[in-house]
């Protein structure tokens, strides 16, 4: 089987438009660097991304603080992550990079706060 | 009473952080930051999402996490911001006006910094018929709703513009849970990054309907529906093919302008294309030690360019306390064929200067030429030239010497 797929890379603003073949080995044109090779692999074999959302907190300054994972998660469990941080919430302060929630339904990834919130 | 200062920084977004982060890297202490907000870091705190820092640390960061680098730099180095507090008035002889809960305090400064940001275009900018229900919001308040004040703005959204605010905004609409039923955007292609493209709506499956536009709005209350239809390459719609769409949220991500009201009043003079102060390779304006930089001087797509651009604006600030700035002759920097704008309007031909600058449509396999009145000083050949993405450009002293008028336009050889 042979695949051959067009896709924007998204590590970073550059959005290279690579060319993805894909027969016994995976071959990648037009990357400007390894990470788009690294990219298109995993956008074949396992799709991630980083998730960044917004989390609850009493008795801050804030009513939300944002967190994101700590690192990339299953593009599919995307949705899911964040309905689950929907159902919890934190008590302030919240420090910068404190662990909000651990091993995010089994990916392995922490979601961390991108934020420091005060108490009110 | 008049507060003494060298330098007062108006706005503690990303560029006015970076350029008092430089200044006192480079010991010019005798600094403040202005900010009407109740925190430093502008917008990139309604940023949750990730990107930022790419360029110039070679990390991925989210906005806050962005900011945040700053804002403990700042700290460390004893940079004072003043945050709950605006400027309302900024004088030709740099005395700052400013007011906050202290009362109304003016500050003599020696130098300005001007980075205010920019503002969305609204509804009324664009002049969308129809009623004029609830549930009509600009991409960036919704963000600040969604991100920060912990509101949902809608369940069923059609978006409008598909400048990068609107795309981030449809991904995190949909992980919220509300369904976005198109992104409708009037050019032929995109205003965004194409990674976003990418990651904000292919992930979801949202589809982008180019060349077309919101041409009705329905609902008294609340909005009921909108009415889309296709345009023609002049961007008016094509009758017979109009749809409504049921929805109760339109949102808009429909172009930026910098915030120069201050500028105005102060009779700084403003570029019409940008929107912003006209400014000399020193990013000085047409007043004697004020000076631009970021989103207030023109729009950017990238937080790390801004960033940059505040340092390089410090670094001149810190030449002119030092009175190190000369009136050189100014060579004029023309915007030629397929450009839009080029920053800064004028150089002296002495110096390396870092030009930013916006072409006016897509362009494919061109060069991006510079001109010496008609010949070539330097060319650069562009595989694909997109609007929404701002070039940058560094030439050197050597090349810029002698220049008498220089032009920077596409060459479609």
């Amino acid at each position: 089987m042979k695949i051959e797929k067009q896709m924007i890379c998204i590590v970073c603003p550059n959005g290279c438009e690579l060319e993805v073949t894909y027969k016994d080995t995976i071959t990648v044109k037009n990357a400007l660097c390894s990470k788009g090779v690294e990219y298109a692999r995993n956008e074949l074999m396992n799709p991630v991304r980083n998730l960044t959302s917004t989390v609850k907190v009493v008795g801050g300054v804030l009513p939300l603080v944002s967190v994101r994972s700590n690192k990339p998660v299953p593009k599919d469990k995307l949705i899911e992550i964040v309905q689950l941080l929907k159902t919890i919430e934190l008590k302030a302060p919240v420090q910068f990079h404190q662990i909000v929630y651990k091993d995010v339904l089994s990916t392995g990834a922490d979601i961390i706060a991108t934020r420091q919130v005060d108490k009110e | 009473m008049i507060l003494e200062k060298d330098v007062v920084i108006v706005g503690a977004g990303p560029a006015g952080l970076a350029a008092a982060v430089e200044l006192a890297k480079n010991g010019i202490k005798d600094v403040v930051v202005i900010e009407r907000e109740p925190f430093a870091g502008g917008i990139l705190n309604q940023c949750i999402h990730d990107g930022f820092g790419v360029i110039k640390f070679k990390e991925v960061l989210t906005g806050p996490e962005y900011a945040r680098r700053y804002i403990d730099e700042a700290e460390k180095l004893g940079v004072e911001i003043r945050t709950n507090s605006m400027v309302v008035n900024i004088s030709p002889d740099k005395e700052v006006t400013v007011m906050s809960s202290k009362g109304i305090e003016v500050y003599r400064a020696k130098a300005v910094v001007l980075a205010m940001g920019c503002r969305e275009r609204t509804r009324g900018a664009i002049g969308i018929p129809g009623t004029r229900p609830a549930g009509i919001f600009t991409a960036g308040v919704a963000q600040n709703f969604v991100n920060i004040k912990n509101i949902m703005i809608g369940k069923r959204i059609v978006i409008l513009g598909s400048g990068d605010i609107g795309l981030i905004m449809a991904r995190r609409l949909t992980l919220e849970g509300a369904k976005v039923i198109a992104v409708v955007e009037k050019m032929p292609y995109s205003n965004g990054l194409a990674r976003n493209v990418t990651q904000c709506l292919e992930d979801y499956n949202i589809p982008l309907l180019l060349s077309h536009t919101v041409v009705n709005i329905e609902g008294k209350e609340r909005l009921k529906s909108v009415t889309i239809a296709k345009v023609d390459d002049k961007g008016e719609p094509i009758r017979g093919t109009s749809k409504k769409i049921d929805c109760d949220t339109l949102i808009l991500s429909v172009g930026l302008i910098p915030e120069n009201e201050l500028s105005k009043d102060a009779g700084i003079e403003i570029d019409n294309v940008t929107q912003g102060a006209l400014v000399d390779e020193n990013l000085q304006t047409s007043i004697e030690g004020v000076f631009a930089c970021g989103n207030v001087l023109h729009v950017h797509d990238l937080v790390d360019h801004v960033s940059n651009e505040a340092e390089k604006a410090a670094r001149s600030v810190i030449k002119y306390l030092e009175k190190k700035i000369e009136n050189e002759n100014k060579v004029d920097v023309k915007a030629g064929k397929g450009i839009r704008y080029v920053i800064p309007h004028t150089i002296s031909g002495n110096r390396d200067v870092t030009f930013s600058m916006r072409v006016d449509r897509q362009w494919a396999n061109v060069s991006l030429a510079f001109l010496n009145g008609i010949n070539p000083i330097k060319s650069f050949r562009c595989k694909k030239l997109n609007p929404s993405e701002m070039i940058v450009v560094n030439l050197k002293a050597s090349e810029l010497k002698g220049v008498e008028s220089l032009e920077v336009a596409i060459n479609e050889d």
